[in-house]
């Protein structure tokens, strides 16, 4: 069974922290379908339309009969270890850093022998489980769990290395406004979470969370506003080299579209919420994250951002503000690009409409704070890089994958008027 | 000697001290709470565009985002509805003299310290002016209540029922408009009403008052605790921000002391 991870004990000041490094990042172009799969926790291989072989690892063609129909499902990701062996180095750097690592053959359910890596609970000859996690790189790579849950098989250093598992992590929730932010920090102080640090704009005022996030252990409510760039750094040049996960739930909300609004008054305040809060948040704690990927047990892994699903395709009645939420997700699409090398992951939560004061006109169902906060809790256990909160995101998901212009067109029905 | 000659002499001896009535601009510092849906009252913010650096290599300069209503402000007649049709109401057309002029100083901290909605009455001030004289048309009246110390939530004070804070009363302020004829009214809270002054008859009375008479506002001033009850002068220019409603500022009084 694994060991419970303890608690790494305080830095030497005098040692190098260590350098990130990472694994082969190469893939075929076949090969990235199933890092979209990991991205978002979905076990999925290539199945030929013609011969209906399941086959792995993704190729151009069907192994089997040559045919180039191959459509990417989910598939049961069940199988039986059969061989597995100890590596105890390596030329690459990464895994040279890392090892001993265990690798072993897995013969899948569904068919296919695949060689992945292997949980240290599992035992030669046994019935496995296969996820498949993104690595250090952000691609794909396979892991054998055992089926039945132990209760530290998170701590298990090779499965460690592909999430972004709160415990003993150091966590900075960006808005203590939010309502979601006390069942966010709840959730991630009963996954082990070592500190949750909470960012608060303009004290000077009360807020209904201030009296709940109070009351929690391990929660430190610091000054933080993201439209403002001086408190932004401030709070970077005191906890920045110890935050190791970073959630922007920084958000601001008005309904209304173009014409609905007479100025640009609220649009200002969202971009400069959700956007521009974003990008100064990146260039703050972004680059000594990006040092920190590496440095052991307490190592930065992840930055969270929360946005509307309606980022993927406008909703009229919230028109500016699903605008500035598209801008956002493509900064963070760049971010991913600008923090790749470093391996610190970039986790966008899509979330429908919430329940709250602006969204009280919309008809249910709508986003609960806990869901909100299950959903991240997912995602970091599960290093995935999209997640989608609640029943309307991922309906608006899966139309805007079937076709985000017949989406779009649905989004801006007209109404008749007398 | 002339005028002038002397004044800039009795500065530069002491004999007139400068009192600056003004806060720091700061991105924390409270600005006015309106109900969300409403539009609000931008924050001061301050972004570098360059520091020495290889934005721009021998200088250092920031973009400044404000309202003409953070921070140390002035209010202009054109800032409130009834106020909307004075002549030269706007900060841009204001006559130059009115912002250089006397000052008196009511003190009412004593009483602000002991209730966060102390009123400004017509018998305060009637009271104010047995001990102190009329107050003389023309003349900036301050109300002095201490409230620049509070810092924090202290300062707005808001409470599920509004922000708490104190500001003079319907018939107080008409009583200095329509017997006395000011110039303007200044306050160290965060506007020239009470905060609970949505609740008079009419709402905000300062400033349905103030502007709709032609008179001026001054608000999160500081410092008031240093000034004579009278005998002030205060210098008191807004920017000129073409049809600007208001604008932050740097208050200045000179003492004789
Ligand atoms: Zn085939």
């Amino acid at each position: 069974m694994t060991e419970p991870l303890t608690f790494p004990p305080k830095k030497d000041p005098q040692k190098r922290s260590a350098t990130p490094t990472r694994p082969p990042e190469a893939r075929s172009r076949a090969s990235l379908a199933l890092t979209a799969a990991a991205a978002e926790g979905r076990f999925a291989l290539q199945v030929c339309d013609e011969c209906q072989i399941v086959q792995y690892p993704p190729r151009d063609a069907c192994m089997n009969c040559i045919g180039t129909d191959l459509r990417w499902n989910d598939v049961s990701p069940k199988g039986h270890l059969l061989a597995e062996t100890t590596v105890q180095t390596s030329t690459k750097l990464f895994f040279r850093e890392r090892a001993p690592w265990r690798m072993g053959s897995v013969k899948l359910d569904v068919g296919p022998l695949i060689l992945c890596h292997i949980h240290g609970d599992c035992t030669r000859d046994s019935a496995v489980k296969v996820l498949n996690r993104l690595d250090k790189s952000g691609q794909a790579v396979l892991i054998a769990i055992p089926l039945e849950r132990s209760d530290h098989m998170d701590d298990d250093p090779q499965l460690r290395a592909l999430s972004a598992h709160p415990k003993h992590r150091r966590i900075l929730i960006t808005d203590a406004w939010n309502p979601n932010t006390p069942a966010l920090a709840r959730a991630l102080l009963d996954a082990g979470a070592a500190t949750v640090f909470v960012g608060e704009a303009e004290s000077w005022r009360p807020h209904p969370n201030r009296d709940a996030l109070a009351s929690m252990a391990n929660v430190e409510v610091l000054p933080l506003d993201v439209t403002d760039t001086s408190s932004v750094q401030k709070l970077a040049g005191e906890i920045g080299g110890k935050t190791d996960i970073l959630i922007n739930n920084a958000r601001f909300l008005r309904p209304g579209g173009v014409l609905s609004r007479g100025d640009t008054g609220f649009a200002r305040d969202e971009m400069e919420v959700n956007y521009l809060g974003l990008m100064r948040l990146a260039q703050a704690f972004g680059p000594g994250m990006c040092a920190r990927t590496a440095d052991g047990v307490n190592s930065a892994a992840a930055w969270v951002n929360i946005l509307s699903a309606y980022a993927l395709s406008n909703t009229p009645e919230y028109g500016c503000y699903s605008a500035s939420n598209a801008a956002t997700y493509s900064l963070s699409q760049s971010l991913r690009g600008e923090f790749r090398s470093s391996g610190l992951r970039v986790m966008n939560v899509f979330v429908g409409p919430t329940e709250d004061d602006w969204h009280a006109p919309l008809p249910p169902p709508k986003v609960l704070p806990q869901s909100v906060a299950r959903s991240v809790l997912d995602g970091l256990n599960d290093g995935l890089e999209d997640v989608w909160c609640g029943d309307i995101a991922k309906d608006i998901r899966d139309r805007w994958r079937k076709n985000a212009k017949v989406l779009e067109r649905e989004m801006t029905f007209g109404s008749d008027g007398a | 000697m002339s005028t002038l000659h002397s004044l800039a002499t009795d500065i530069a001896l002491g004999n007139v001290k400068i009192i600056d009535l003004t806060h720091t601009l700061d991105p924390d510092f409270p600005v006015i709470i309106l109900p969300p849906e409403f539009g609000q009252c931008a924050r001061f913010r301050m972004e570098e565009i360059s520091a020495y650096d290889h934005r721009g290599p021998a200088w250092k300069w920031h973009n400044l985002t404000l309202s003409e209503h953070t921070g140390t402000h002035f209010d202009a007649p054109s800032h409130w509805i009834s106020g909307r049709d004075v002549p030269n109401g706007s900060v841009d057309e204001i006559p130059l003299d009115a912002f250089v002029g006397p000052v008196v100083v009511i003190d009412c901290s004593e009483g602000a310290a002991q209730n966060d909605d102390l009123e400004l009455t017509v018998e305060a001030i009637e009271n104010w002016e047995a001990e102190h004289g009329k107050i003389p048309t023309g003349t900036w009246v301050l109300m002095r209540t201490d409230w620049s110390k509070r810092s924090g939530a202290a300062y707005l004070n808001m409470r599920k029922d509004g922000p708490h804070s104190p500001g003079p009363n319907p018939e107080a302020i008409q009583f200095l408009i329509n017997e006395r004829n000011i110039r303007g009214f200044g306050t160290e809270t965060v506007g020239t009403d009470a905060g609970q002054g949505a609740h008079y008859v009419p709402p905000y009375p300062a400033h349905y008052f103030l502007h709709g008479a032609g008179k001026y506002g001054l608000q999160c001033l500081a410092n008031l605790d240093q000034l004579p009850p009278t005998g002030a002068i205060l210098l008191a220019a807004p920017l000129k921000i073409k049809n600007g409603t208001g604008s932050p500022l740097r208050v200045l009084a000179m003492i004789e002391g």
